[in-house]
């Protein structure tokens, strides 16, 4: 069992524009690397930083967002290599929740087998969360896992992620390894019906 | 009712669906390497899990290589580390490993199909974005993240959520200079880089049905950049006969057995589509990605598009990248300078990719100031473009040639831009920051329109030198 996800405290902070790919999450040189445990301070580090190391205007270089636990995002975010660099990055950086218009299929899927709920508002709704966190970065938003939805200020919006996710946090289940080994057995029976490992496997 | 090649292979993979509403999938094949596996190697041996199908799973090393000396240790700290790393890992482990003293060394997705391991009907799985390469053979064939690598090491299977298939249907004659390069940049621009979310695309039509295999890799290595995790092409005689002989496929009876197996496994005449849409490839001309994604692509005659004039949904994204690239909107494409000319990656970097390059390099010499490279995909093809005379045409035409590897496709090894250099680059992405300059530019184009533009020093039709 990995730890119940039902719900997201902190506060909130934007990073928008569409179509923002997981090399600009996580540059590649940042990918020389065995582990992932120093990672989480080059997130977004050439949005953050120009050529000669001097930061740039970026919400995650602002003071007051410091500590943010949300990440608000447009579309497709997470789009590009598979790096799992970029989420491990995000949620090492101290997110707990990102919260966009979509996200794309390999980045949403890496988010969530490391217990990093990614869910989905309609454009309206992100529109307004990134107006509300700029004007409110020290506010506090909630986001409830259960009833999908958050809310910010006065505002309750609702929320959307994958079903099978959404069961995954609440049930603590996220992490998958030890509900694929508990099938051990159907497993080798599903192998032993590939015609390509028997009835014409190649043995090197 | 019939059902599709994605249907069949997806339902032969099922070991149960899950509780919560995914399928537990059972990976035919798993390929690694050493940029995403070394984590999930050191997650198995934490909790003590074993590797359940050591002989399902095949290493190859590529993104770090250094494409001019490879001796040992590299000079790079970190990327001996690496290398050092997946070396233990295979050795502990018992997984095949094409390394440097193989000869089969190579991008993990030139080496799969090269040898043989990518057949149709399996299911491929590896920590890399561009695994839908190998969907050209009629696998379903997706990256998954370091945690999932784990999860096949420890199980041979992955929890995912089941997409729809959209049929891509490509129609007409390919004219002279366009290549699938050209149809699957042209593909993306139509369906939009965020289009495929939640789909798995089948790529059908008489002109996929033409295309050889190495073409075919072309288009579904890149089905990724239009959000489709998977891209897939019915398997034929084509995809039977490039299988034939090859190091890991089946010989004598066991082959015919197979390739009746491999058709079968193509999607019914009956078959139903989630979607359907379609591309007249008969009416394309060369493709230039000029932007900060694939999708921001204009053909070699276009200008390129004025934001004001630009549909809402799009303007940000051109904005955006006119302020990265300093690009004038509205000037044509083909009057973008160029500093370096990339040739190679698992999108552009096989024989045939080659061949077409060195026919436009052929007595021709790069313009002064532009610096040109070929980075063939693997050792097998860099052997193979020796034996066919290729260095030897580009090297007097003032390319350097390389040995394999990613190199300058995300510039993970020492092949970098600098600052704001200009690529022509036969690779996949234009991402911002992609080719290991924060501030580089990156025009994706054909290797054939590549070495035009290395030769004039610009975006240039190639169709105007063939």
């Amino acid at each position: 069992m990995s730890p119940v996800i039902k719900s997201v405290h902190g506060r909130a902070v934007a990073v928008p524009g569409d179509d923002i790919d997981t090399d600009r999450i996580m540059p590649a040189r940042y990918l020389r690397c065995v582990t992932f445990q120093h990672i989480g301070q080059h997130t977004f580090q050439d949005e953050r930083f120009d050529g000669r190391g001097n930061p740039r205007p970026h919400p995650l270089n602002d003071p007051k967002h410091a500590g943010a636990s949300v990440l608000i995002v447009n579309k497709n975010f997470g789009c590009g290599s598979s790096r799992e660099h970029a989420p491990q990055g995000i949620l090492r950086w101290g997110f707990k929740a990102v919260v966009g218009e979509s996200f794309a299929e390999i980045f949403g899927g890496n988010c969530t087998a490391i217990g990093l709920p990614v869910l989905t508002a309609s454009p309206s709704d992100i529109q307004d969360l990134m107006t509300f966190s700029r004007a409110h970065p020290d506010a506090a938003v909630a986001i409830d896992l259960e009833k999908k939805e958050m809310t910010f200020g006065a505002r309750r919006v609702p929320l959307d992620l994958r079903e099978s996710a959404r069961k995954m946090f609440l049930e603590g289940l996220w992490d998958s390894s030890a509900t694929l080994f508990a099938a051990r057995e159907q497993v080798k029976a599903a192998a032993a019906r590939l015609p390509y490992l028997h009835d014409f496997a190649v043995t090197p | 009712m019939g059902r599709t090649l994605f249907d069949k292979v997806w339902d032969l993979h099922t070991v149960r669906e899950l509780p919560n509403g995914q399928t537990q999938l059972f990976i035919g094949l798993h390929l690694i390497h050493e940029v995403t596996s070394p984590q999930a190697f050191q997650m198995v041996r934490e909790r003590g899990l074993p590797v359940a199908f050591p002989d399902r799973t095949f290493a190859t090393v590529d993104h770090i290589v250094p494409t001019e000396s490879q001796a040992r240790p590299f000079a790079d700290g970190l990327a001996e580390e690496m290398m050092v790393a997946l070396e233990k890992n295979c050795r502990d482990f018992g997984i095949r490993f094409f390394d440097f003293g193989s000869g089969e060394q190579g991008i993990v997705h030139v080496v799969g199909p090269e040898l043989g391991l990518t057949q149709p009907g399996l299911t491929v799985a590896c920590g890399d974005s561009h695994t839908s390469t190998h969907g050209a053979f009629g696998a379903i064939a997706f990256g998954v993240g370091t945690t999932q690598i784990r999860d096949i090491l420890a199980t041979q299977t992955l929890a995912l959520a089941r997409p729809k298939v959209r049929r891509v249907r490509v129609t007409g004659k390919l004219g002279k200079g366009v290549y699938a390069k050209d149809v699957i940049l042209a593909v993306i621009r139509k369906l939009g880089v965020k289009g495929g979310l939640g789909f798995a695309y089948e790529f059908a039509g008489d002109a996929i049905e033409r295309m050889g295999m190495e073409e075919r890799l072309t288009i579904c290595n890149m089905a990724i950049e239009g959000g489709a995790r998977v891209g897939y092409i019915n398997p034929d005689k084509t995809t039977v006969d490039y299988l034939r002989g090859r190091p890991r496929a089946p010989r004598g009876a066991a082959f015919g057995r197979a390739a009746a197996w491999w058709l079968s496994m193509a999607s019914d005449k009956d078959a139903v589509f989630a979607d359907e849409a379609a591309i007249d490839a008969g009416a394309l001309e060369p493709q230039v990605a000029w932007g900060i994604n694939p999708g921001q692509t204009v053909g070699v005659t276009e200008n390129l598009p004025r934001p004001e004039t630009t549909p809402n949904g799009a303007r940000a994204g051109l904005e955006e990248a006119y302020r990265f690239t300093s690009f004038e909107p509205g000037r044509p494409v083909s009057q973008i300078p160029i500093n370096v000319a990339f040739i190679g990656s698992c999108t552009n970097g096989r024989m045939s990719d080659l061949r077409e390059a060195a026919k436009v390099a052929r007595g021709r010499r790069v313009a002064p100031g532009v610096k040109a490279i070929v980075v063939p995909g693997s050792q097998k093809v860099q052997r193979q473009a020796e034996a066919e005379g290729l260095p030897e045409i580009f090297r007097a035409a003032g390319f350097e040639w390389r040995n394999a590897g990613c190199s300058m496709c995300l510039a993970m090894n020492p092949d970098k831009l600098k600052d704001r250099e200009i690529c022509a680059s036969s690779s996949n992405r234009n991402f911002i920051g992609r080719q290991g300059s924060p501030t580089g530019r990156t025009l994706l184009m054909s290797p054939a329109m590549v070495v035009a533009a290395a030769l004039q020093g610009r975006v240039f039709d190639v169709r105007e030198i063939l």
